[in-house]
């Protein structure tokens, strides 16, 4: 292997991708050649880097120098001052939205310095295509131990030490969930990837599978291992072909390694593992009903128990665990369960990755360690609310979790904590709202979600989400009435006591939780017939308020039906019978002058 | 037992059929495998024809009922013909908060489609699809098989007016 000068991690991810980082990676590759650089200086496309707001994104190693949003047309000024004459180019720096400083180095990005990697120690550092760089990075050495080193009983107790718990949602105890299917009698057992991530808003697995597929692999081993299974399947979402392609390739290397197949680094154990590909039904990240999509059968969860490490797939013992959790497995097993325990809180262990989105400055994907207020994940890591906007809540958990509001900030992450305020940690999924969001649409938006994914076999999900939609939709209609809250009220808790599976049972959290804590939102749309943040479109009035109006005239030329009419120092005005409805004027007026 | 001969229908040809054959071929010792081979067929053809199901229910030996409960369960299935291009809007939450609602309502007014519509000359299908994962890029789309990201409702007709 030839020694390179340089080596430029190029962002792989999904996100930088059609950000256009191919076109640049090709640019700069010839730009490379054409200046006789090709030799000393490689280009390596990693995994997703988590930063995917500034796509593309590039690390130069050794010298740690971060560059952000690159363009094929920097590709020359690039090479030249950097490669050529050793000077960065400060232009293509991450700029801080507060300071308004430049930050040459990545590790002293806000966004990433207070992060710490476990589940994501390989993010961006490695070529996921390659298993001998995952190597390089203890790869599989925490296999050979289990393997080699280890009974499975050894195995369930460094992770029961460890205090690691589910990171799909639930948060159940992993080395419990372990034991159980250990102790469980027969000779065929299963392990179980559930890589269906289909929390709207989540995609934490997706950039795991996508920059690191070998950890998943190596968890499932070691998992196998514990259990005694000869056979695992990943199960994952068809629409994550990039992830797919990425496992396929992983798992022909690690059976051309002798890491998977038979007699697996000379232990004697034998274990294989498939892909199988989801076909688009929510409901399938729930565990037995993800069983019987795998059996080729319709996606519907089963009363348990009978729990699957009892009577999984196929009817024989199996468990199933999340993506984040498989990849924490290796190195609680290299480093020790206490060493795993040493940060996080009482109850909460570890670290948990987290995918910011929405209205907030830094989208991407961040590892922090358990305990950390949520204050300092949105402000601190995720720079804030843009536009000057103001913060007014973060969902957490999906369909099945709640929004924290402003005052609830403090709130720790933990399990428990979140919890207390009507949210859950769930897979991870954290998506921030301004004040222009409307929190009944909010939960109006889930409980379409939640109506349309049931699966239709209890009847109280089936029904009830259909009714609590309606009511939400009259309201949002503005035809609400008095009583209204009240039946959501009532409906959600017959729901959540009766439903089948968790799908059903934490269907009405989002209007639970926003109802805690907006509720007069809900008033207002009912008693007032106004939509205060201006997002329900049958509440607004498109009509220009005269004391508001700075006679700008942005949203005469915003307007694409010709229904408003503006001079210059005159009030623009909407004429009703023209007016379609779009919303872009109000999307324009920056003075809120438009209801 | 092998069929050999095809049902007629206008959207699968005599190609298309042989290659479904592999398929069937291929799947039919593997348990569990049906959603595959309704997978690689719809790849195939472009949707799930009902002449199309029976044969995947005979060829596998599953009762067709099976294979149909199967087929109109999981979204990825459509039993109705499909555009030349699919845009999939994401209608996740990150993207609902950034405005794919505005974005979907410009298309269905360019283009006279509803979610979930196809146009007449089948250029176009317009899906509401489950969270892409690429919050990052909130409102984000995909046309055939390319991501577009950090839309705006006013200049969405512009990229997808490439599309022909």
């Amino acid at each position: 292997m030839s020694k390179n000068r340089i080596q430029l991690m190029l962002c792989g991810g999904t996100g930088c991708h059609s950000t256009g980082s191919k076109k640049f990676e090709a640019a700069l590759q010839k730009e490379l050649e054409a200046k006789g650089l090709a030799d000393e200086i490689k280009i390596i496309e990693t995994g997703c880097n988590g930063f995917c707001a500034v796509g593309p994104v590039m690390l130069v190693q050794p010298e740690g120098i971060f560059y952000q949003k690159l363009r094929v047309e920097d590709v020359p000024l690039l090479v030249e001052e950097h490669f050529l004459k050793g000077r960065p180019v400060k232009k293509l720096f991450f700029v801080e939205h507060a300071s308004k400083e430049s930050i040459p180095n990545m590790n002293d990005i806000p966004f990433f310095s207070n992060q710490i990697y476990r589940a994501m120690k390989n993010k961006g550092a490695i070529d996921p295509e390659v298993i001998d760089e995952y190597i390089a990075r203890d790869g599989y050495f925490a296999a050979a131990k289990a393997l080699n080193d280890m009974t499975p009983q050894q195995i369930v107790d460094e992770v029961k030490t460890s205090q690691i718990r589910g990171r799909g949602g639930a948060g159940f105890p992993t080395g419990m969930k372990w034991s159980f299917a250990a102790a469980s009698p027969g000779e065929e057992k299963y392990v179980l990837c559930n890589a269906d991530e289909g929390d709207p808003g989540a995609f934490m697995d997706r950039s795991l599978l996508e920059s690191d597929p070998h950890a998943i692999l190596e968890g499932m081993l070691i998992a196998a291992k514990a259990i005694n299974a000869r056979q695992g399947y990943i199960y994952c979402r068809t629409e994550y072909q990039l992830a797919i392609r990425r496992l396929e390739i992983a798992i022909k290397q690690a059976k051309e390694y002798g890491l998977l197949g038979e007699n697996i680094l000379n232990s004697g154990f034998t274990f294989n593992i498939d892909i199988y590909q989801g076909a688009g039904a929510f409901v399938c990240g729930e565990e037995t009903a993800l069983m019987r999509s795998i059996e080729g059968k319709r996606g519907m969860p089963r009363p348990r128990p009978p729990f699957p490490a009892l009577k999984g797939l196929w009817d024989k013992p199996t468990i199933l665990n999340n993506v984040e959790t498989l990849a924490n497995i290796p190195q609680i097993i290299l480093n020790g369960g206490e060493w795993y325990a040493s940060i996080g809180t009482e109850r909460s262990k570890g670290t948990k990755v987290f995918a910011l989105s929405g209205d907030i400055n830094n989208i991407g994907l961040v590892e922090v360690p358990m305990g950390l207020p949520i204050r300092k994940l949105i402000y601190d890591i995720g720079g804030g609310v843009p536009d000057k906007k103001k913060f007014k809540a973060v969902q957490l958990g999906g369909p099945s979790g709640g929004c924290i509001p402003e005052h609830k900030l403090d709130t720790i992450i933990d399990y428990e904590e979140i919890a207390k305020v009507g949210a859950i940690m769930g897979s991870g999924g954290a998506i921030v709202m301004d004040e222009n969001t409307c929190m009944v649409d909010m939960a109006r938006f889930f409980m379409d979600f939640i109506q349309e994914e049931s699966c239709g076999k209890c009847t109280p999900c089936r029904e009830g989400t259909r009714r609590m939609l309606e009511l939400l939709e009259k309201i949002c209609d503005g035809h609400g009435e008095d009583g209204d809250i009240e039946t959501l009220e009532a409906l959600s808790e017959v729901i959540s006591q009766s439903a089948l599976c968790g799908l059903g049972q934490t269907a009405a959290n989002p209007v639970l939780s926003t109802l805690r804590f907006f509720r007069d939102e809900y008033e207002a749309h009912i008693k007032d017939k106004v939509c205060p943040a201006k997002r329900c479109i049958a509440l607004l009035k498109f009509e220009v308020d005269p004391e508001a109006c700075k006679k700008c005239g942005l949203c005469f030329k915003a307007c694409p039906a010709d229904a408003i009419t503006w001079k210059k120092k005159e009030v623009a005005l909407i004429d009703k019978d023209k007016c379609v409805k779009c919303m872009s004027c109000f999307d324009k007026c920056k003075f809120n002058a438009i209801f | 037992m092998t069929i050999t001969v095809h049902p007629n229908h206008p959207d699968v040809t005599e190609e298309m059929w042989d290659k479904i054959d592999t398929i069937i071929q291929e799947y039919k010792t593997i348990p569990g495998s049906v959603i595959s081979v309704l997978r690689l067929s719809q790849n195939n053809v472009g949707y799930l024809p009902t002449p199309l199901i029976d044969y995947v229910a005979v060829g596998m030996g599953l009762p067709s009922s099976q294979v149909f409960g199967v087929a109109t369960f999981y979204s990825l299935f459509s039993l109705k013909p499909k555009g030349r291009h699919i845009i999939k809007a994401c209608t996740g939450t990150a993207c609902y908060v950034k405005g794919i609602k505005e974005v979907m309502s410009h298309i269905a007014n360019k283009y006279g489609i509803k979610e979930g519509d196809t146009m007449e000359d089948r250029r176009f299908t317009l899906e509401g699809v489950r969270c892409l994962g690429a919050c990052g890029l909130a409102p984000v789309m995909i046309v055939s098989e390319d991501i577009h990201g950090n839309l705006k409702p006013d200049e969405v007709v512009n990229i997808l007016e490439d599309y022909k």
